[in-house]
């Protein structure tokens, strides 16, 4: 039977991971998230903003999950693995959320 | 089943898997995937039973947004603390990572301690767990999501307090990384939690 040397896994492993990010890169993506959670704020405040801020909060809020997700906790650059096993249940959950609103009639705009 | 060594910048584990990857890392993914439905769930019944309480106060009497908005700040603040540690002691720099670690912990704090001092101004304004549905699902929500930071919280000090006796250091870095994702889990839940519960108009 061929057993698979540490030189053959290091290669694989190694050749496909991009660099992890540096402090720098942690600080400025943190800025991006406290100026994000800003905007919501603001937003939050526009009454002018109020029959789109539901999709508005909702994408702003996405984008700081994504940001957490994939930079702080690695998975951009982790091994594809990692991804599938969290974004699978992930994804489950949000199916089970829309399937509960769906059934309850319920919709994210008050009613 | 083929055995394979991991890489060279995981051989500080020592571990042999079939994967070639950490069997410790594998499971804390899985555990945060099962932590994805715990508080699917949860946050699926808070919006289910949204805006369907009979009696007050309702969460227009309660919220203070600006103040939550601190201790959401705070929060993300703590996730950027966190990554640096662990940066730190991927660089063997385990001085720093205490720095980083013990302003995470502190941060994470600081945020526990602001939900308790808003929770308790909630129950004088008269919400509580069984007044009405708002009060239900908001503090089992929340209640959970700031158990789980209690507990990241634990952990944190207590690699803090390991960190000096030598149990912790560049080989170990793998520790401080897993404590990392689930802090940084704990702070993405908020995340969720300040849009969805605070910030969305009822």
């Amino acid at each position: 039977m061929h057993n698979p040397t540490s030189t053959d896994v290091t290669t694989s492993e190694t050749s496909h991971q991009p660099a992890h990010p540096r402090a720098g890169e942690y600080v400025r993506i943190a800025v991006i998230l406290a100026v994000i959670t800003m905007v919501e704020v603001i937003v939050y405040y526009q009454e002018s903003l109020r029959p789109v801020i539901v999709p508005i909060l909702l994408v702003l809020s996405a984008i700081k999950f994504s940001l957490v997700v994939l930079f702080f906790m690695h998975l951009k650059f982790d091994n594809r693995l990692f991804s599938t096993i969290f974004t699978g249940p992930l994804m489950l959950a949000f199916a089970v959320l829309m399937a509960l609103l769906t059934i309850f009639h319920r919709v994210l705009f008050g009613a | 089943m083929a055995q394979v060594s991991l890489p060279a910048d995981h051989a500080a584990e020592h571990e042999q898997t079939s994967t070639g990857l950490s069997n410790r890392k594998l499971l804390m993914w899985s555990f945060l995937g099962s932590e994805c439905l715990f508080f699917g769930t949860l946050i699926s019944t808070y919006l289910v039973y949204r805006n369907h309480s009979l009696v007050g106060p309702l969460p227009q009497n309660v919220f203070d947004i600006p103040y939550t908005s601190v201790s959401a700040f705070v929060l993300l603040m703590s996730s950027l603390t966190m990554v640096l540690a662990l940066a730190a002691i991927q660089h063997g720099n385990v001085r720093q990572m205490r720095v980083w670690l013990l302003a995470t912990a502190l941060l994470g704090t600081v945020f526990v301690s602001g939900q308790v001092y808003e929770f308790t101004g909630f129950v004088r304004d008269g919400l509580s767990l069984q007044k009405n549905l708002f009060g239900t699902t908001f503090f089992v929500l929340t209640g959970f999501h700031g158990a789980h930071v209690t507990v990241g919280v634990i952990m944190l000090f207590s690699i803090f307090l390991n960190s000096f006796r030598g149990k912790v250091t560049q080989k170990d870095s793998l520790t401080v990384e897993l404590a990392g994702l689930y802090w940084h889990f704990v702070d993405v839940v908020w995340i969720v939690i300040f849009t969805v519960v605070y910030l969305l108009p009822y």
